[in-house]
């Protein structure tokens, strides 16, 4: 083989590769991304049972149980118009507290309850996870009222 | 006053930056006059700024209340080590960090570097100049560490607690300081640019600082993984978190182009493809940076984010990476081929690898900046590891087939049937693997071919030294020997945790006992403690593998009241096969205690082998300047001689 040819070779072998990596990219991508929903979406237009997909919303405050089993909990999120139980087995996130907001990670189940794998609760006081933010103004209210009260609470020389 | 000696540091500093860059220019252009001026600048600019970080740390170990951002993120009671990492572990100082290196590392290469020609030496500095420019205007007009508190606080708002950790207090300096060995490469690639130099003693100047960039990422990533691991208390080693992949992208493109440089210095090919990976290497640095900083993309690991800063580097990204990109079209071409050589041949399985190495960068790239283009349209979606992990593995295992052969060819041209006795013995070995992990009861298609080409791996690691006096072994080809064996022995970790790992997750009474894998658990009480700047309930388990000797575990769940968080401080038993995982949950109302437990067979070998990985490009480093210092010396030598001869 002669070296321009040679040359040729490599370029195809590297813009075949890219190509393919793109392609099988843009098709993972369009079956794998797990799609966020708030409570009204998730009511409203149901995902497939079994998909994985995130739930976001606040935790309605008095619905926090434990199950007998002593390790699954149960509480229902609620974006202010719509709500949606959830169930997750495990250790409560950091922060993890009724009426703040919380992201799940799970799917939903053939009888409407969203089975979490995963929560991503707010990581300190000032944080709201990204998904929150779109939330109505009056939970947004709260949320930052929230915070608010903890900075305060915390910095006393603050002028 | 040590605040304002500090600022007024910074701004000589960046006084400084411009000189470097103007002179720079200039003397390119032909006052080469100015080159004396461009290096002293270099230099004092590298002092200036140390000065500069000096003075932050001093504010911090004294805890300068009147200082915002001592303030802001320190705490008189905090454990000095912490004071210290206070320092950088905020935007302001960590961007005080990044350019302190940077200015450091720029005065290092105007003393010691004497092999480039000394005009693509002074594109380079003036290259550095600029970019160190953007980063001095962006810490003087939008985060200025030194800004004073129009009345003094009475006491700091501490540290999140969950940064308040040995391992993360040097996990972000490491990380910087790959960064910044990349912007080191960047700037060299320019400067070759500008003077159209792309020769094998450029790359060899280049191959030290992208060697040390690469050998803190891979520390740094390690570090940040084990963290990650122990102290989310999640279980997980890796999330392909945006902050991850933002460590992750570098990392790629920075090996694609210390093998890349390696076949420039020692072959002379790959001229254009190597000047184009130290630009990649670099946007990547500061494509992770911005991801990190803006916090434009949702984060476990977010802590300091702030769009308008994000947009600042942005600005930052497009210009230097734009600038740099439309300086390769144009001179791109300019740049001679550089040596042929045949598709069966060590660069042919260098070039395949780099290929390789790009293609898996893209993919990371897209999967961590799909959520972005998707919220354009209003539609949030997020990707994780079942995009991640079956389409980064479509590549990523032909390439470990490629790295096992590469180093056993020759330069140039070969042909395999010449190697085929080690090529069927590490096949033999991939394959015999694989039969017995089927066997044992298949797992996952990843997992199986991870173990199987892990085993085949770690063997043909070694074989570049087969026949050979192991005494007489460069220690550039030991680094290598290391590094590939490490990414072996992290494979196997990696691929043994997916494989084995069992779960437990359960609510106990206090002396009950459960059962996880091998380990028998017995929760033995529960008790209240504290801590300097928290209080805790701590759970004491005692733990038996296999019916062995008993060990103690005492996972926390922590209350930290400055800042006030709560975090759960998971507790590890380490094996030298694996590791018993620990976290305690809540009490639920009949008294009993959530307990969560993993057993997660040979899971340390996928941070042994990171270690492995940076001690192989240690040693590759240290060798490769040691024979520069040798060359050096030999030179000089000649010339003494020779001047003598005049005389």
């Amino acid at each position: 083989m002669k070296a321009k040819h040679q040359r040729l070779v490599l370029i195809v072998i590297a813009l075949v590769a890219l190509i393919g990596a793109s392609l099988l990219a843009v098709y993972a991508l369009r079956n794998q991304a797990s799609f966020f929903y708030v409570p009204k979406q998730m009511v409203e237009s149901p995902p497939d049972v079994g998909q994985a997909v995130r739930l976001g919303g606040m935790v309605q405050a008095g619905t926090l149980k434990t199950l007998p089993d002593g390790v699954t909990v149960e509480f229902i999120v609620g974006d202010g118009e719509q709500t949606v139980p959830v169930r997750f087995a495990g250790i409560l996130p950091d922060l993890f507290v009724e009426g703040s907001g919380v992201v799940a990670e799970g799917r939903l189940s053939a009888d409407g309850t969203f089975v979490a794998d995963n929560l991503l609760a707010k990581h300190d006081e000032n944080y709201v996870p990204r998904e929150l933010e779109e939330m109505t103004e009056h939970q947004r209210k709260q949320v930052v009222a929230e915070t608010i009260e903890g900075t305060a609470a915390k910095a006393p020389g603050a002028p | 006053m040590i605040a304002e000696i500090g600022l007024a540091a910074l701004w000589l500093a960046a006084a400084l930056a411009v000189l470097q860059l103007v002179g720079g220019v200039l003397a390119v252009r032909g006052q080469g006059e100015l080159a004396s001026v461009v290096r002293t600048s270099a230099i004092a600019q590298g002092v200036l700024a140390g000065l500069s970080f000096v003075a932050l740390l001093w504010l911090f170990i004294a805890t300068d209340l009147s200082v915002k951002l001592v303030a802001a993120n320190s705490h008189s009671a905090k454990p000095l080590i912490f004071k210290l990492s206070g320092a950088w572990g905020n935007h302001e100082g960590s961007m005080l960090l990044w350019v302190t290196v940077m200015a450091l590392a720029g005065g290092l290469i105007a003393l010691v570097e004497r092999r480039l020609a000394e005009k693509t030496l002074l594109a380079t500095l003036a290259a550095q100049g600029f970019v160190a420019i953007g980063f001095y205007a962006f810490i003087l007009m939008s985060s200025n560490p030194f800004e004073r508190l129009p009345i003094p606080a009475v006491e700091g708002n501490g540290l999140n607690p969950l940064l308040q950790d040995i391992g993360l207090a040097f996990h972000p300096p490491t990380l910087y300081f790959g960064y910044v060995g990349l912007s080191v490469a960047f700037s060299f690639a320019v400067g070759a640019l500008v003077t159209k130099s792309v020769t094998p003693d450029f790359a060899r100047a280049m191959r030290p600082w992208v060697l040390g960039a690469w050998v803190f990422l891979t520390l740094g990533i390690t570090a940040g993984s084990y963290w990650a691991y122990y102290e989310l208390g999640w279980g997980g080693w890796w999330f392909w978190d945006p902050v991850e992949n933002a460590s992750l992208m570098p990392w790629l493109a920075a090996t694609a182009l210390l093998h890349s440089v390696s076949v420039l210095a020692a072959r002379d090919a790959l001229r254009t493809w190597t000047i184009m990976l130290g630009v990649i290497a670099f946007s990547m640095s500061m494509l992770g940076t911005f991801l990190v900083r803006s916090g434009i993309l949702t984060s476990v690991h977010a802590f300091a984010v702030d769009p308008e800063r994000g947009s600042f580097i942005l600005v930052l990204l497009s210009l230097y990476i734009g600038g740099a990109l439309a300086l390769f079209a144009l001179r791109a071409n300019s740049i001679s081929e550089g040596e042929r050589f045949k598709l069966t041949s060590r660069e042919g399985a260098l070039v395949f690898n780099n290929v390789m190495l790009s293609a898996i960068l893209g993919i990371v790239l897209l999967g961590t900046l799909y959520p972005l283009a998707t919220e354009a349209f209003d539609v949030r979606v997020s990707v994780g590891p079942p995009y991640f992990n079956p389409v980064g593995a479509i590549f990523t295992l032909p390439m470990l087939l490629v790295m096992a052969v590469g180093p056993l060819l020759r330069w140039r041209q070969d042909n395999l049937t010449r190697i085929r006795l080690p090529l069927v013995g590490v096949a033999v070995v991939m394959l015999a693997t694989l039969a017995v992990v089927v066997l044992l009861g298949a797992y996952s298609l990843l997992a199986d071919l991870g173990l199987a080409i892990a085993a085949g791996l770690a063997i043909a690691a070694f074989l570049p030294l087969r026949g050979r006096n192991l005494l007489r072994v460069p220690l550039a080809t030991w680094g290598m020997v290391v590094a590939h064996f490490g990414i072996a022995v992290a494979l196997f970790g990696m691929a043994s945790e997916s494989a084995f790992s069992e779960e437990k997750l359960a609510a106990v009474s206090i002396g009950d006992t459960t059962q996880v894998g091998p380990w028998d658990v017995k929760l033995e009480g529960v008790v209240p403690v504290a801590g300097p700047n928290w209080t805790a309930i701590e759970g004491h388990v005692i733990a038996r593998y296999d019916g062995g000797k008993e060990v103690v575990l005492d996972p926390q769940s922590r209350n930290f009241w400055a800042p006030p968080q709560e975090t759960n401080e998971s507790q590890l038993a380490t094996r030298w096969n694996g590791q018993l995982y620990a976290v305690i949950g809540n009490q639920a109302e009949d008294g009993r205690w959530q307990l969560r437990l993993w057993w997660k067979p040979f899971v340390t070998f996928i941070w042994y082998g990171g270690m492995l990985v940076a001690l192989g490009g240690l040693l590759s480093l240290i060798g490769r300047l040691a024979t520069d210092l040798k060359r050096r010396r030999a030179l000089r030598r000649r010339e003494l001689r020779s001047g003598e001869a005049v005389a």
